[in-house]
């Protein structure tokens, strides 16, 4: 236990609180750290802010210094069909995948408290290959594996009858390109929720769990009724982690499609990109992450207060 | 009942139920509920599996058994060209040499001041504790793609861009954030009355510090580094805006301009691949544990 809380608990420190000088010492600890987060998120955050409400373009970047427009950038985007397009795309592909993504790892974790020994350390095993699987090379993989003339996918899907995928190219239409991209996103991302649901299934209590079955709850019962609710603070932690992170995916479609995704396959963050990067109007670019960022907000709070109170170190 | 951190207590924990909970099943539901069990278990294992498995077997083949319709599902013969032209290829030798460069300078800048902020947090109470432990948890849910504009609008400024330097400087607020969390479990987990009993023997507050509690935090630091390596190793979107000279480069932004330049060539494509993956793989599979007890450790009450 931390000196701190130790402190405030027990003893000394209780008895004579006012006598006690103005410590330096942990702000000098710190500050180096705090310094570093700041500069590097904090400022630039507020920064992007700034330039949202300037058009900062080609000349503005060899200037150094945008022009103030106001809320003219928000009015472009907004009024801008593509840009709704794109996060409505945006949303519908976080909730696809965080739902697959939450349902297929609940299922493969409540399959791990099943299985025998040796099979759930092979499991395990094949989880944190995965896992460690940089997000480029995992793109890489998948785009072999879903080529269209050599890949092994329109291979074995013509082979179980499943249509005739010989010569398919996956991503001449959007639909079906997300389908890869999604792919590739909830197969990434299966390991960490599934290891972490895991290892919190563990921490169940088995008599709560026993009691349940003696009282003759089926196990479908027992599940929704007896450990979703005591998983319930896992639950949402690892639902707005998958949020946050599927909500801001890039890599996952912009290398995928080989550094040109055409219009049809922009979400928020390559939109953004696109914006800043692509045609230089970082003005442009700055207020759709401004966008992206609000949406996200809410998400983030909701994942601090329960991290928290699960840490009950806010309480 | 203290807090994420204390990861590897929880997967401890966790380990010896197991066994009570196997041990459980097996009278409730009888053995071919368990076969059954397997039997999708090793399903499971073989789709989540394969793709690596492919990368690595595609590595090995030589160029007409990649190039077939029927796949050839074991790589016989197996042939070292592909990592060949895989090194061969421009800048690689050099984008290693940068990745380990932004590895190294952000593992060891990042864990020293995680160290630092992580004793603060750990073992004084100060006015603004809460407030810098919502900042730090706050903070890694900050969109990191979001900051790319301003962060290559500041750069650029300074004169930072196409240089490793500020990429460091970024990867450095990026791990910072979980390395102190992380740490101050560990911090958290040694008991004050070694580093009192130190002071005693009249060691100072510093002292006790550096000789008491730093090597018995060990385990923890050699975690928050791996981590640190990792993210730094695998990052790409900042690492492709902000390094603009290909000799610049760190190693996945060599990888993800494999196939752009001159299309796709599933050979040497997928000896590179291995190559980028190798060193990270073998670093996660000591970080694992770690991470895993990360997020569950206390938050169940049993």
């Amino acid at each position: 236990m931390g000196a701190a809380i130790a402190a405030r608990n027990q003893g000394p420190a209780l008895h004579r609180p006012r006598r006690r000088r103005f410590n330096h010492l942990p702000y000098a600890l710190i500050t180096p750290a705090s310094l570093a987060i700041f500069g590097i998120l904090a400022f630039p955050l507020g920064m992007l802010v700034y330039l949202s409400l300037q058009h900062y373009g080609l000349r503005e970047l060899f200037l150094h210094q945008g022009t103030w427009v106001g809320l003219d950038n928000f009015r472009t985007i907004l009024a801008d069909p593509l840009f709704q397009q794109v996060v409505v795309r945006s949303l519908v592909f976080t909730v696809a995948n965080v739902a697959l993504t939450l349902i297929l790892s609940t299922l493969i974790a409540l399959l791990m408290l099943k299985v025998s020994r040796p099979i759930r350390t092979i499991l395990m095993g094949g989880l944190v290959f995965v896992w460690a699987t940089p997000v480029i090379v995992a793109i890489d993989i998948w785009q072999w594996m879903f080529d269209y003339e050599f890949g092994v996918i329109n291979y074995l899907l013509t082979q179980i009858h499943a249509g005739n995928f010989i010569h398919h190219n996956w991503f001449d239409n959007p639909f079906q390109g997300f389908i890869v991209i999604t792919v590739v996103v909830v197969w990434g991302a299966i390991p960490f929720v599934t290891i972490t649901l895991f290892a919190a299934l563990l921490q169940v209590p088995d008599d709560v769990l026993e009691a349940a079955e003696i009282d003759g709850a089926k196990p479908w019962q027992t599940f929704w009724n007896v450990t979703v609710p005591i998983l319930k603070p896992i639950f949402l932690i690892v639902i707005s982690l998958s949020t946050i992170w599927d909500f801001q995916v890039f890599n996952q479609v912009y290398v995928m499609l080989n550094q040109r995704p055409s219009s049809d396959y922009f979400v928020i963050a390559v939109y953004s990109y696109r914006e800043s990067f692509g045609i230089t109007q970082y003005g442009l670019g700055a207020a759709i992450a401004v966008v992206m960022v609000l949406i996200l907000i809410v998400v983030t709070f909701f994942y601090v207060r329960q991290t928290l109170q699960t840490a009950e170190i806010g309480a | 009942m203290i807090a994420p951190g204390t990861a590897h207590q929880g997967v401890r924990v966790g380990r010896g139920r197991t066994e009570t909970r196997a041990g459980y099943r097996i009278n409730l539901r009888g053995r071919t509920g368990r076969i059954l069990a397997d039997i999708t278990g090793l399903a499971v294992f073989a789709v989540m599996a394969f793709p690596l498995y492919w990368m690595i077997a595609t590595a090995f083949k030589p160029g007409r058994d990649i190039l077939s319709l029927t796949p050839k599902w074991i790589p016989a013969p197996i042939t070292l060209q592909n990592f060949q032209d895989a090194i061969e290829r421009p800048f690689f030798f050099d984008d290693v040499k940068n990745s380990l460069f932004v590895v190294g300078g952000t593992v060891l800048i990042s864990l020293a001041l995680a160290f630092l902020a992580a004793v603060a947090v750990a073992r004084f109470g100060f006015k603004g504790r809460t407030a810098f432990i919502i900042l730090i948890i706050g903070v890694q849910m900050v969109p990191l793609n979001a900051l790319i504009i301003p962060l290559y609008l500041m750069l650029d400024q300074v004169g930072q861009t196409d240089s490793l330097p500020g990429v460091i400087a970024v990867y450095l607020a990026v791990v910072l954030p979980f390395m102190i969390w992380t740490l101050r479990g560990f911090v958290a987990n040694v008991p004050v009355e070694l580093e009192e009993a130190a002071m005693i023997d009249g060691c100072t507050r510093v002292e006790a510090f550096l000789r008491v509690v730093f090597p018995l935090i060990g385990p923890g630091l050699v975690a928050t580094a791996i981590f640190g390596f990792i993210q730094a190793w695998n990052e790409y979107i900042i690492a492709y805006v902000l390094l603009a000279s290909p000799e610049n480069q760190t190693l996945t932004v060599w990888l993800a301009s494999f196939t752009t330049n001159h299309g796709p060539q599933w050979g040497p494509l997928m000896a590179a691949a291995t190559l980028t993956g190798l060193p990270v793989v073998a670093f996660f599979l000591i970080l694992q544990r770690w991470l895993a007890g990360g997020l569950t450790a206390g938050a169940v009450k049993g």
